[in-house]
């Protein structure tokens, strides 16, 4: 029963990340109608958005270590925490909360600099040359990081308040090994709300309502006078806001290297068809759907009967979906259909 | 007119003839090769080539480009150039600081991408196209078994890098093929001592391993030692390399009664799983009375930074460290830290002494010859180069030599200072029979 809870928690888990890539991946592609290879950059260019501010707050005064004479050993002392004391110590405590404030403009900004700057000049090419030319975009971000951070992951810590594991069995009157670290739990309750925002900004808002309609009808729109193009490069925008920020929280799960983008993309796409292409509900369906088959496929007594079967559940349950429904599981007759 | 007229027919004589015409005119560059000299590359002018294959891209990126600074010091010493590093303290030595064999040390260099393909043919690139007599380096098992198979049908020595199976000299030995880092095998008996010592004799391991040659060769090793400390193996699960989120794995240790993890993970996987171990409580576990306990059977200290803080006091092995007090260590740490700032990696010392040995292998044979320098380096016994009295073992080609067993440093005095040395493993605890159950190959015969 913990085990089964566990996998559950962790599926969900997973599944928040798979959700808020595919979100801002399918966003992109239900708008403007782009293949987006570089969104995985985006959601690494978030959590490095972490990284640099951690490198920022962490500026320290460097004491040498004199018995190395062959190089310069020495040990860093944050200004912050000379300055401060424990106030300095705490705020570089909370580099993650605190990298969320600074990603928000820092993504968007980079969004519509890359929607306006590339993507746009792509709208009416192939889909394969948008996949190209994306793709190649995502290998000169990821070069840029490396030549800047190396190619080593970078230890991005949660604070400490929230650095342990909860008890969530003795909270459930259950085995007392039944823990689940905060981290990931606030994880998941980010990605809720996160994904509830953008739902309650498409449907609740005007903006929201021209860009679902937009969505659907583009050119109608377009003939009644409103500039859908504007709000599309927002709504990119909006798309490099949600990576970027699933990125950040990504941070002290998994050291953030430059690769971890790539690694991502491909999940990430396999959940937008599977969801079906172009529809926001189906991504996050899939994202968790997926999520919690591979953690249920990792299990030891599952890997026992079908040996391997975590490596490839997520290849063979979109096989059999697109095979049973091939706009995928929420997709619709017409949406991205030419 | 049609396709058929205007192309005529492709009928099978023709096809095979065409295959013929095309495999030949692709092992033209190696008969060439062959015929115009006593033996591959044989060098001619004023310089040698030598081609170091390293990771520059991919995950193992960093280690390859300490590897490569390694390498250019390397060079740099065998031309008389710098303070000479090792090749001060190295001995017996017949290098005379004026290259090798007096010509001039030049390097190409290949990216093996950390991919077993692209390694081979960066290697077959240096070899065919660049005239490189000696191919050396690398950041995975995979990538050495795959470019010593390559070396060996080529007709060139292949000084292996950071490599750590069993199989680089145990199944997979070639006669072209040699490794001076020391494998699972060595790993797993310099570790069972201090694990019994600091973890006792009645423990239950949990094994998480990497799916791939090195991960099994590890687990296989790290099991068969502490199995016969009396340590139970609770289970023994793969893990898909590069699976970032270990989540799903580490849950069931939560419940399996093991009171040891072992981490079969190295580079960026070993930091994930670590990482996300940590975060699900496992240090502040207790399990059957114990402090629960994490160990990381091979430890890389450029890796160990990924990891951070939850490193610390985990206890695992290495090839070497720059720490070491011995005259050796202190001259190329010293060569090392003055060209670029910053201490030598592992992967750069073992690949520096690799680059040394096979230079001095030549000088001492008196030839650029393959066999003779294969015959110069089998059972040639060395000091003076960090890790004690070393033996190239003439059976497998394997280096024998003392080894580190290290944990993360709990106290670090600079950010270089990750591990510390908790024991130096004399060479007579860790080594075996080249011949050994699971471990037996054919080096093959010389091939120039």
């Amino acid at each position: 029963m913990d085990e089964i809870l566990l996998q559950i928690l962790n599926g969900l888990d997973k599944g928040g990340a798979y959700a808020l890539i595919a979100l801002g991946l399918t966003l992109t592609f239900g708008t403007l109608g782009v293949v987006n290879f570089a969104h995985g950059a985006l959601f690494m260019l978030g959590a490095f958005v972490a990284v640099s501010v951690q490198n920022i707050l962490t500026i320290s005064e460097r004491v040498r270590d004199e018995s190395i004479t062959f190089f310069e050993a020495y040990k860093e002392v944050p200004y912050l925490e000379i300055w401060w004391g424990e106030t300095g110590t705490m705020i570089i405590d909370y580099v993650v909360p605190i990298s969320i404030l600074v990603a928000i403009p820092v993504m968007l900004l980079i969004g519509v600099a890359m929607e306006r700057g590339l993507i746009k000049h792509f709208y009416k090419r192939t889909h394969a040359e948008q996949i190209l030319v994306t793709f190649g975009l995502a290998i000169v971000l990821q070069e840029i990081v490396k030549a800047n951070f190396g190619a080593n992951p970078i230890p991005t810590p949660a604070p400490d308040i929230v650095s342990g594991s909860a008890p969530v069995g003795a909270w459930l009157g259950l085995s007392e090994n039944l823990v689940y670290p905060y981290w990931r739990m606030i994880y998941l309750a980010f990605a809720a709300v996160i994904i509830f925002g953008v739902f309650a900004f498409l449907r609740f808002t005007t903006f929201g309502m021209v860009v679902r309609a937009g969505m659907a009808d583009r050119e109608t729109v377009g003939l009644l006078g409103i500039n859908v193009q504007r709000r599309f490069t927002i709504v990119f925008g909006l798309a490099a806001v949600v990576a970027g920020l699933a990125g950040v929280m990504y941070t002290p799960i998994l050291p953030p290297d430059y690769h971890m983008g790539m690694d991502f993309l491909v999940l990430s796409f396999v959940v937008v068809v599977v969801g079906g292409m172009g529809s926001l509900e189906g991504a996050v369906l899939a994202g968790f759907l997926l999520g919690i088959l591979q953690s249920f496929a990792s299990m030891n007594e599952v890997k026992q009967i079908l040996p391997g079967i975590d490596q490839v559940i997520i290849y063979l349950v979109a096989v059999v979906v697109l095979l049973v429904r091939p706009r995928g599981l929420l997709g619709r007759e017409g949406v991205m259909e030419d | 007119m049609s396709d058929k007229e205007k192309f005529g027919t492709l009928s099978r004589r023709g096809f095979l003839k065409a295959s013929v015409a095309a495999a030949a005119a692709g092992a033209a560059p190696m008969i060439f090769v062959r015929n115009a000299n006593a033996f591959v590359n044989e060098p001619k002018g004023g310089t040698v080539t030598l081609g170091f294959n390293v990771p520059q891209t991919g995950a193992y990126a960093d280690e390859g480009a300490d590897e490569l600074r390694a390498y250019k010091l390397a060079v740099k010493h065998l031309n008389g150039e710098g303070d000479g590093g090792m090749l001060n303290t190295m001995n017996p030595k017949s290098l005379k600081g004026n290259g090798i064999l007096g010509k001039k040390v030049a390097y190409v260099t290949g990216d093996t991408q950390t991919k077993s393909d692209a390694a081979r043919s960066s290697a077959k690139r240096m070899v065919e196209k660049d005239g490189a007599l000696m191919i050396t380096g690398g950041s995975s098992s995979g990538v050495a078994v795959a470019v010593q198979a390559y070396c060996q049908e080529a007709g060139v020595i292949f000084m292996a890098g950071l490599t750590h199976s069993n199989d680089t000299t145990g199944k997979d030995r070639r006669k072209h093929g040699f490794r001076h880092f020391f494998n699972t095998e060595m790993s797993g008996a310099a570790l069972a001592p201090i694990l019994e010592k600091e973890m006792g004799k009645d423990r239950t391991a949990y094994h998480l391993t990497a799916d791939y040659n090195w991960g099994w060769s590890q687990e296989g090793s790290i099991k068969k030692y502490t199995e016969a400390l009396g340590w139970q193996t609770k289970a023994a699960v793969r893990t898909p390399l590069g699976a970032g989120d270990f989540s799903q794995y580490i849950t069931p240790v939560l419940n399996s009664g093991a009171d040891v993890l072992v981490l079969n993970h190295y580079g960026k996987d070993m930091v994930n799983s670590l990482t996300q171990a940590v975060q699900f409580g496992l240090r502040d576990k207790q399990v059957n009375g114990k402090d629960f306990q994490i160990v990381v059977p091979l430890f890389s200290r450029l890796m160990a930074q990924g990891a951070g803080e939850n490193i610390k006091g985990i206890y695992g092995s290495t090839n070497w460290n720059w720490s070491l007090q011995d005259e050796g260590s202190q001259a190329f740490v010293k060569s090392f830290g003055a060209e670029y700032g910053f201490p030598p990696s592992q992967a750069a010392h073992t690949c520096y002494v690799q680059a040394l040995q096979y230079a001095d292998a030549c000088e001492r044979a008196g030839t650029f010859n393959p066999c003779g320098v294969i015959e110069a380096l089998e059972g040639h016994k060395f000091d003076g180069m960090g890790n004690g009295p070393t033996e190239y073992r003439a059976e497998d080609h394997q280096a024998f030599k003392d080894v580190l067993v290290v944990k993360g440093n709990e106290a670090p005095s600079s950010q270089f200072d990750l591990l510390k040395i908790v024991e130096v493993t004399p060479r007579s605890k860790v080594e075996y029979a080249a011949d050994m159950e699971g471990y037996a190959g054919n080096l093959g015969s010389c091939n120039a």
